[in-house]
């Protein structure tokens, strides 16, 4: 009673509501989209990888999730005019990804990353315990560093290319770039201007870790990204929100690395941490318009246009309204099926378009899915291929 | 240390009536499992500063716990007994600090995959325990009123959209003194049914003069403790290695008198208030989003009869560090996503109050101030319609509560 107020709402399984969740999506799209159930198509054409440098593969995933009603469901529809118009109909849509594992943003990314339920400290700047998507995909083709790149938010992602694994680990990961970071170091004394750069949400407003910037962030701008700080800085302030600046920084690495696993990372939409839902629903838009951004600069850069496969998730989703131990849309604490349940949208090369599959999926299919894709073998990684996409 | 190693003597850091209690109920204490006291001991180390409502619960819940049959016992908390905690968890200071032992008993459930068992046990105790102990029926049927958009004069979007289908959409009311036709229609409600904190007036802005019969929290009332706190979380988060969780724990443990609340007055309204800004996310920075918490609190813990919630305007969204130093106390107002806010904080406000015992008889408005659109729900308004009628705010509140 007092230790544990219970909801008055009727309640269902968590696998009755994943299904639900997962219903109200497929429904919604196949009204909408012009889509069709994937399991009504029949030959599929294989996108798998012959080892060919030219291959692309882009992951977007975006921390804190957004709801079905602020996207998927009928109401939240205004709100995700990109990925329902122009990227459903070219997609193959997964209704059902559920995360069984912590829902903390960066913990939740890594579990993403390795294919593995990490366990880590959330708040922590450490290595996931596994190894990652870009350890197996460099030793097992033996890719070059520049062939793998994050781009992530600033807090305490800066570990997620590499893990600590004896096997993989030092030396076979990602490079990984954060944005703000390189905005900090670029950045005179005393500057204003870029504050609505740095917005640092995180999954608690109380607490806002300080930002840096080092020589050493500089130097990669330059080189890597062929980028004056002063051009760097004057295209900064026509941006909008940190996950701007990320896409402009994976357009400039597109450019100049043409690496062949790129894995973004966007955050803007964890401000509903403060409760302010016109701020949730503005970045799910903002979020909407660049995952359709991305989409075109992929199909625009002649390495990547053809040839790229673009995978696009939530790493989790947000409580329910119904569930009494949450407030809504403002976090993801109570591990209710809203929040554990997301979708996952792949588009490009190979990929069957238009296709809606509502089975469940769990988080850790990711990258086994694209070890068979890619061609390397993910041997630690506890997912399941995805058969779908083979 | 386990529950059965519990004593009398080491409840003497808890207040008087909660060691009292703890004492007085001691046997029972010590048969519930380690992942399950600690929870309610976070309660009872509280009971000092509850509401009575909250007192009288945790007086029911333990009379019925004590009641059970040993085999009773095992029943009800096998589940939880299943549950696997760790040795660092045990050596916990759980009984002088169960709020931090509940966070970090959190974080192993997570992190050792038994969160979703852990949920399945309390909402099968919750379903238990509010099956066999009946809960407070309110002494007159509820009424929540929101009011939204304090500032903004026109809106050319949907309003109310998640409420409507639950009640009637007015377009035409008459708006004139609509803040103080409401604040009279429940101050007459707080003369009829003088219940303690049985009446609400949660203020976005500086609250306006009102009886001292209503409960009256007010954003603008407590600027000086959230600049405090802010002050000091910003000391907090310069500390070399210190993470959220370190810092939520440092909050918990700050008492009203280190942010500025008077050591007289209501001790009670203090801790609430108190709770609202450390453990509250946003209610430090944001009016709207400390607005809804404040609702959700009150109705969560007093379960008041009445409850009138008017959200202001909150600032523009700035970076964090910006917002958590406060350094520009004149900061711009964002007066349209401060509605938008609101809106969705109404529907919640409904929602949780829809939780309390008489939700069937209850009522609820919301009113974009100073405009002619009110949605009104209960029992006297049907569900999905409209209509055009002029009548007066006074008039919509009078209707809800007949």
């Amino acid at each position: 009673m007092e230790s544990f107020k219970c909801e008055a709402f009727p309640t269902r399984s968590l696998r009755d509501v994943a299904q639900s969740l997962s219903c109200s999506r497929r429904d919604f799209l196949r009204s909408t989209a012009s889509m069709v159930l994937g399991g009504t198509l029949g030959g599929a054409r294989p996108f798998l990888y012959t080892g060919s440098t030219k291959k692309k593969v882009i992951v977007v995933t975006f921390g804190g999730g957004a709801r079905d009603q602020e996207t998927f469901a009928h109401e939240g529809q205004e709100n995700i005019p990109h990925m329902l118009n122009e990227l459903a109909p070219q997609a193959s849509f997964f209704t059902q990804v559920v995360n069984r594992g912590i829902l903390g943003h960066y913990v939740a990314t890594a579990s993403l990353a390795t294919g593995v339920y990490e366990t880590l400290n959330n708040f922590a700047s450490i290595p996931p315990q596994h190894p990652t998507i870009f350890e197996y995909f460099r030793k097992d083709l033996k890719r070059p560093p520049t062939d793998a790149w994050v781009v992530a938010p600033s807090n305490g992602f800066s570990r997620i290319g590499e893990s600590n694994s004896r096997s993989y680990g030092p030396g076979w990961g990602a490079q990984v770039v954060l944005p703000k970071h390189l905005l900090m170091a670029a950045m005179s004394e005393g500057t204003t201007d870029y504050q609505h750069l740095l917005r640092d949400s995180y999954e608690t407003p109380l607490f806002a870790p300080q930002l840096g910037g080092s020589e050493f962030e500089l130097r990669q701008l330059e080189t890597v990204m062929k980028l004056s700080v002063g051009d760097f800085k004057t295209h900064a302030k026509t941006l909008a929100s940190p996950d701007e600046l990320s896409i402009y920084i994976v357009q400039q690495l597109m450019r100049q690395q043409a690496p062949s696993l790129i894995w973004v990372t966007m955050h803007d939409i964890d401000v509903a941490h403060t409760g302010a839902y016109s701020l949730y629903i503005e970045a799910i838009r903002r979020t909407d318009r660049l995952c359709s951004q991305l989409w075109k600069i992929a199909q625009s850069e002649p390495e990547y246009a053809g040839n790229t496969m673009m995978l696009v998730l939530p790493d989790f989703g947000r409580d329910s309204d119904e569930e009494a131990g949450g407030n809504g849309f403002q976090h993801h604490r109570t591990g209710d099926p809203s929040s554990r349940t997301t979708w996952m949208m792949a588009l490009g090369t190979g990929v069957r378009e238009g296709a809606i599959y509502d089975h469940p999926l769990q988080s850790t299919d990711l990258v086994p899915t694209l070890g068979s894709i890619m061609g390397f073998h993910a041997p630690l990684s506890q997912g399941q291929p995805i058969q779908d996409l083979l | 240390m386990l529950p059965r190693e519990l004593k009398p003597e080491l409840f003497n850091n808890y207040p008087p009536e909660a060691k009292g209690l703890a004492v007085e109920n001691l046997a029972t204490l010590q048969e519930l499992p380690l992942s399950f006291l600690p929870n309610l001991l976070r309660e009872i180390i509280e009971y000092d500063y509850k509401f009575p409502l909250e007192r009288q619960e945790i007086g029911k819940e333990l009379a019925k716990l004590g009641s059970l049959a040993p085999a009773q016992m095992q029943e009800w908390f096998r589940s939880f007994r299943d549950l696997s905690l760790s040795t660092k968890l045990e050596h916990f200071d759980w009984l002088n600090q169960p709020a931090q032992f509940v966070e970090q008993l959190s974080a192993h459930l997570w992190s050792t995959h038994q969160l979703d068992a852990f949920r399945k046990a309390a909402k099968e105790y919750g379903d238990r325990i509010q099956t066999t102990v009946s809960p407070e029926q309110p002494v007159t049927s509820r009424l929540g009123i929101a009011v939204i958009g304090q500032g903004l004069s026109a809106y050319e979007g949907l309003l109310f959209r998640k409420l409507r289908d639950y009640g009637t959409y007015f377009k035409n009311i008459n708006p004139e003194n609509g803040v103080l036709q409401i604040l009279k229609a429940v101050t007459a409600r707080a003369e009829t049914y003088p219940v303690p904190y049985g009446h609400w007036y949660v203020e976005g802005g500086l609250a306006i003069e009102h009886s001292p019969m209503l409960t009256c929290v007010s954003y603008q009332t407590l600027e000086p403790m959230r600049v405090s706190l802010l002050r000091n979380m910003q000391t907090e988060i310069k500390r070399p290695g210190l993470g959220p969780e370190e810092l939520r724990t440092n909050l918990a443990a700050l008492r009203p008198a280190e942010v500025g609340f008077g050591k007289q007055g209501d001790v009670v309204l203090n801790h609430f208030q108190m709770k609202l800004l450390t453990e509250g996310s946003g209610t430090q920075i944001f009016s709207t989003t400390f607005v809804q918490w404040a609702a959700r609190e009150a109705l969560r813990r007093a379960q008041p009869l009445t409850l009138f919630a008017r959200f202001g305007p909150r600032q523009r969204q700035r970076s964090m560090n910006e917002l958590l130093s406060n350094t520009d106390s004149s900061s711009e107002l964002d007066l349209m996503g401060s509605l938008i806010d609101a809106d969705m904080g109404a529907y919640y406000n409904w929602i949780n109050q829809q939780r309390l015992p008489g939700a069937d008889r209850s009522s609820f408005v919301a009113w974009f101030e100073g405009s002619r659109q009110t949605v009104a729900i209960g029992p006297s308004f049907a569900r999905g319609a409209s209509s055009n009628s002029a009548v007066t705010l006074g008039e919509l509140v009078s209707w809800s509560i007949s």
